[in-house]
């Protein structure tokens, strides 16, 4: 592919032809601040935080959606670009609640990070604030349009990864806020609860419910796996606090990118309920009883060993699970037919 | 699957046959959708409007159990109008004569009368499969749970064959599988008659590697038997004992009622899940195991894709991992089993695996890996058949048409289609557990068509009972077009309407996969 | 020493007789929230975080300054307890700058923790408000009073000290705040920037001024070392971010010891990427010196110069 050259902060950078000028930076490791851009989503140039100075362009182009050119002479930090990056965030704090107190997002959002980077400690302008109900009437996610600055990625994500097209933009000017159709709540919407709005939004206007309400962002350690729901093996982040999962997270997943569906991304709850079998059980005279790991392997290897005895390795059957992982299932196919002496064994394929 | 799933995005031609694919596999939904917005073709069959038949250009509601005819009713267009992919034919296959004498009875005209399905979308359907440049199959369970489920995966095969969709990008035959290890289960040797890797346990150089590997003297060499039958054997009171892991047939198996009468007569069950499941409580003893977060292992996905499982938390209580119990009860049972961890299980399942022979946690830190993976440095295999089928070559499996077992009748008028919901899972045993989930989603309905609906004097929210010659359930009507006349649908995961103590234990004689598609119910309304 | 036994949130506890009941709490593992308490200095019982309910007690007594009692029967999460913990974080927040945004301590603040814990997103009481100018009259510490919710931690940690006792409460009522002797600034003051009161201070009304605007706390990572330079064994932390000392903060006094600037400056030397320019206190000013100086090495120098200038000649 053919290629441009241009001058990024006084390095040359080679590039192939049309790419943007922020994809440029990046590849140059030059830092350029974004909000709304999302390397999986169309260009949108809405935030304007991405601007930078251009020699002999009017104005401060936003580099998202400016492509670069041969010969290109790009300052990213300069300070006409720095004064009005302050102000963006200026007039973005002008009507965003100052939250980060309880903020669920606080450690892990953009326009703060941006905020402390350009010292930009409170808004310099005064005026209406949006007052908006927080939305809540789901499980799965809290919308507190006052804390929206507009960026548009949950719509585009909406649209562009899930193919759902369930928000928008709506009203107009200071009233713009982005809705379900017909304003409704998710819940009153076709809402699939994936989430993945959810997990493109840099502020706090969209929040996990459960876990933005049981840890702090820098409280969380997280631990890469698999989904353990449907076959497509979509890769996660499992957010650990205190030895509990309080959460789950998008990483760059190989099948999945950063999109989830409703139980992978929701549906971990099931790890610690109470219900969980805690202690191995006996059943003695119809009724369940709590027993120690000896008293139970003991009583199984007993038995098997005793029906293997009497009747032959064919009266014993296992059934495996496609919910374990491989080494389990071998290792039961081990046992099947190395300790119990049977090929009966199956699992729940054809279900 | 022969291909992996992103390369589902950029088909150009997408036939989805009996896949309810946003809901219970949202993300390949994903791909679907992403391929229709590129400007692919997408034909979905099924006898239930979807929300993916909702995006199709083409939704066939054929009538339950009919694939087969339609099937080879396309492969009959795409031979007599000549759209054969002959090079592909010639040098990649063999049958094709017989498939061709099979296929020349299902016309258009003629599977009309079995399908319901307008002799003139067959046609255009065959035209567009056909002279796509890439086309794809994706299927389920809609296909594969019917008394022909083979046949019908055989019919699909023939298709792919014919035009020469497989072995390449965006192409193949695709089955989309519902559990995150099913795949991985099937590899392991999860089955009664293979061990790891698809190697037959009646071949006797397998057996011997095995027996050396495994320090035993011989291994038993006939099949066993498979769930189903498993069940039926204790319930005849030929098998005495069983040990289960993490499966809960009572909830999942057909003939629910049947299920739980064979396993209460076996003389000893134990039971290993991390939930007093259904299951679990007729069991004499239940082992507590550990969830996926308190554990390191590793999945193997639908498309092949090896991944790590990665222990996030402790087990909670005393509960153990299921690799863990198992070497305790073998050791207990004089055959001393003692592995360090995960990893060192892979390795033995290395030496002894040829498609995952190159696979290891090492490696796996680095990504995934897609077997056949025979070597340390061998990059898998995304793409299978490419240049060559794994037999030699593609044989064409002529299949004819053969209607469900149980028949719609006077006294159960119609047909019961079970499935999934995009909000749970299985059995229900994890999502009905979450706080989430069964909070949004937390009562289960019956889909029944408003003519059914007004001809049975049932309004939408009334409380029916279903009843079929096994068994029945009660549950809220729910009065959708999603469904067509004639035919009632609900899922399997809620425990309060066991919607298995309805389904028809007919099996595929191959696969041994119940008919859970189709059978005959009567709906009533409850006084 | 004799044993007590009390009955805390249901659970025996048996503690030696004369521990107070947050300590005995804590060691049965129940967890108390506390702002002013610091089990190495003495005392306070001024934040009343650490409520508790005790039967046959009027009112809710502060477990940090209520010693057990054998029989004790002790609630530190009732309707009563919860309620006024909430009350007394609504009033704390009903005067500080809802300035987590760009706050230093935001993701190491004690107030932030409660106010998260027990949900109290805002305060519900209005008022005045304090607007206190911001003291960085010296190179080493900022003080925003603004911020301050007057714990006293930092007054009892500088007493601590013999002879030092460089600042204490000033004033009255809604006008009380912790001052220099005369009310001026830090850096016109005895203050020696040892850092025990930015050690302790449990808001962001104390913090370091090399390390401001150098990243959040959540981005750094901290690693404990011990001084060397004289024996008393002070720790520190180094404060890493991206893999760069971006800082050195003062963790704990050695025995004996005060932690010192010394120390502290040192140790930058050491470990730190990109070293600010040492400041010490001349006629009043503060003006860059060496880091020999700095670290009262020149004495030192200008003799080992000499001796190597001899072998030299």
């Amino acid at each position: 592919m053919a290629e441009v050259t241009l001058t990024i902060d006084g390095k040359q950078v080679t590039v192939p032809v049309g790419t943007t000028v922020l994809e440029a930076a990046r590849q140059a490791g030059i830092f350029i601040p974004t909000l709304c851009h999302d390397p999986d989503l169309t260009p949108w140039g809405g935030c304007r935080l991405c601007v930078v100075e251009i020699e002999g362009m009017r104005n401060l182009p936003a580099s998202c959606v400016t492509t670069a050119t041969s010969g290109m002479v790009v300052h990213t930090a300069s300070p006409a670009v720095v004064e009005a990056r302050k102000t963006i965030i200026e007039l973005l704090l002008a009507n965003h609640p100052m939250d980060c107190l309880t903020c669920g997002k606080n450690g892990d959002c953009r326009l703060q990070d941006y905020a402390y980077m350009y010292g930009v400690r409170q808004a310099g302008f005064a005026g209406e604030r949006h007052s908006y109900p927080i939305e809540d009437d789901n499980p799965f996610i809290v919308r507190d349009l006052n804390k929206c600055i507009l960026c548009g990625k949950c719509v585009r994500a909406c649209a562009e990864i899930q193919g759902k097209n369930v928000v928008d933009f709506a009203y107009r000017g200071f009233n713009t806020r982005v809705t379900p159709a017909m304003d409704s709540t998710l819940a009153g919407s076709d809402c699939v609860f994936c989430g993945n709005c959810v997990a493109v939004c840099p502020v706090g206007a969209l929040q996990e419910k459960g876990l933005r309400s049981s840890a702090r962002t820098w409280e969380v350690k997280k631990v890469r796996t698999t989904c353990p729901y449907c076959g497509t093996g979509c890769t996660f982040d499992l957010n650990v606090k205190d030895g509990r999962v309080v959460g789950v997270t998008s990483c760059d997943g190989e099948v999945n990118g950063r999109a989830l569906c409703v139980k992978g991304r929701f549906g971990y709850g099931f790890i610690h309920h109470p219900d969980r079998l805690t202690r191995p059980l006996i059943k003695r005279n119809g009724i369940f009883e709590e027993a120690t790991w000896e008293e139970a392997i003991g009583l199984v290897a007993e038995r098997l060993g005793a029906i293997k005895k009497e009747y032959g390795s064919g009266a014993l059957g296992v059934l495996s699970s496609a919910r374990c992982t491989n080494e389990e299932n071998y290792l039961m196919s081990k046992f099947a037919r190395a300790v119990l002496g049977t090929n009966n064994i199956d699992h729940c394929a054809r279900l | 699957m022969t291909n992996p799933i992103g390369d589902i995005g950029g088909a150009d031609f997408i036939l989805a046959i009996g896949t309810n694919t946003t809901e219970s596999h949202p993300i390949i939904g994903l791909q679907v959708k992403k391929a229709v917005r590129n400007g692919a073709t997408l034909v979905v069959v099924d006898p239930r409007r979807t929300e993916v038949a909702g995006l199709a250009h083409y939704h066939l509601r054929l009538k339950s159990g009919t694939d087969i005819a339609l099937l080879n009713g396309l492969a009959n267009v795409i031979i007599s109008e000549d759209l054969v992919n002959k090079e592909f034919v010639d040098t990649r296959t063999e049958g094709f004569e017989a498939l061709k004498e099979t296929v020349a009875r299902y016309t258009p005209e003629y599977v009309e009368q079995i399908t319901g399905i307008s002799a003139d979308i067959i046609r255009e359907v065959a035209r567009g499969y056909a002279t796509a440049k890439n086309a794809t199959i994706l299927y389920t369970m809609g296909l594969t749970q019917h008394v022909c489920g083979t046949h019908n995966v055989f019919a699909v095969a023939n298709l792919a064959m014919l035009c020469g969709h497989i072995g390449k990008p965006h192409s193949g035959v695709n089955p989309l599988r519902g559990q995150n290890n099913v795949q991985g289960a099937c590899d392991m040797g999860a089955l009664p008659n293979v061990l790891t890797g698809y190697q037959s346990v009646t071949l006797e150089e397998v057996r011997s590697k095995f027996a050396e590997a495994w320090g035993v003297g011989e291994l038993p060499a006939t099949p066993g038997l498979t769930v189903g039958e498993m069940l039926e054997a204790a319930a005849r009171g030929e098998i005495k004992g069983m040990y289960i892991m993490g499966e809960n047939p009572v909830l999942s198996d057909p003939d629910a009622d049947h299920v739980i009468h064979a396993l209460e007569k076996l003389d000893f069950l134990v039971v290993q899940d991390i939930f007093l499941t259904e299951t679990a409580r007729l069991a004499d003893v239940v082992l507590p195991a550990a969830s996926f977060a308190e554990k390191d292992g590793t999945f193997t996905n639908t498309e092949r894709r090896v991944q790590r499982v990665r222990k996030a938390i402790e087990p909670v209580g005393e509960a153990k991992p299921d690799w863990q119990i198992i070497c305790l009860v073998a050791t207990a049972m004089g055959y001393p089993m003692q592995y360090g961890s995960p990893a060192e299980i892979m390795e033995e399942i290395a030496r002894l695996t040829p498609s995952y022979g190159g696979i290891s946690y090492q490696r796996l830190e680095n990504g995934s890996l897609v077997w056949p993976c025979p070597a340390p440095d061998h990059p898998g295999t995304p793409i299978l058949h490419a240049g060559k089928f794994a037999r030699g070559l593609g044989k064409f499996h002529p299949v004819e048409y053969v209607p469900p077992a149980e028949q719609p009748d006077e006294e159960y008028p119609l047909i019961l289609n079970t499935g999934r919901r995009h909000f749970h899972y299985h059995t229900g045993t994890m999502t009905l557990r979450t706080g989430a989930l069964e909070e949004y989603y937390g009562r289960e309905h019956l889909e029944i068509n408003p003519a059914d609906a007004r001809a049975l004097g049932i309004a939408d929210g009334e409380r029916v009972r279903v009843v079929s010659r096994r068994g029945q359930v009660e549950v809220t009507a729910r009065v959708v077009d999603t469904v067509p006349p004639g035919v009632v649908f609900t899922s399997f995961h809620f425990p309060d309407v066991a919607i298995n103590r309805l389904t028809n234990p007919a099996r595929d004689p191959v696969a041994r996969i119940p008919e859970l598609k189709v059978c005959a119910v009567r709906v009533e309304k409850i006084a | 020493m004799p044993n007590v036994t009390l009955t805390i949130d249901g659970k025996q506890v048996t503690v030696p007789a004369g521990t107070n009941v947050l300590e005995a709490a804590r060691s049965a593992g129940i967890f108390i929230p506390t702002l002013c308490h610091d089990p190495a200095i003495p005392g306070f019982g001024a934040c009343r975080l650490c409520v508790v309910e005790i039967p046959g007690m009027r009112n809710l007594p502060a477990s940090c300054v209520t010693t057990v009692a054998e029989g004790m029967v002790v609630y530190t999460a009732s309707e009563a307890v919860i309620e006024a913990r909430r009350t007394i974080i609504d009033l704390l927040l009903a005067n500080h700058p809802q300035d987590c945004l760009t706050c230093e301590k935001n993701g190491d603040c004690r107030l932030q923790d409660y106010a998260f814990m027990y949900g109290v997103r805002q305060t519900s009481f209005h008022g005045e408000r304090k607007n206190y100018p911001l003291d960085d009259s010296n190179p080493y510490i900022i003080r925003d009073q603004n911020k301050c919710i007057l714990c006293g931690k930092c007054v009892r940690t500088c007493q601590a000290v013999p002879g030092r006792s460089v600042i204490d409460f000033g004033y009255r009522g809604f006008n009380t705040r912790v001052v220099t002797a005369m009310d001026v600034p830090l850096g016109e003051s005895e203050c020696v920037y040892c850092a025990r009161c930015v050690a302790v201070c449990p808001v962001g009304a104390l913090t370091y001024k090399p390390m401001a605007g150098k990243g959040r706390t959540w981005e750094i990572e901290k690693k404990t070392v011990t001084c060397t330079f004289c024996e008393n064994g002070c720790t520190f932390d180094l404060n890493i971010k991206n893999g760069k000392v971006i800082g050195i903060t003062a963790k704990e006094p050695g025995p004996g010891r005060p932690l010192c600037l010394k120390g502290r400056l040192g140790l930058e030397l050491l470990y730190v990427d990109e070293p600010l320019t040492p400041m010490l206190k001349k006629d009043g000013q503060f003006v860059p010196v060496s880091w020999a100086e700095a670290l009262g090495l020149e004495g030192v120098l200008s003799r080992i110069k000499e001796l190597e200038g001899k072998k030299q000649a």
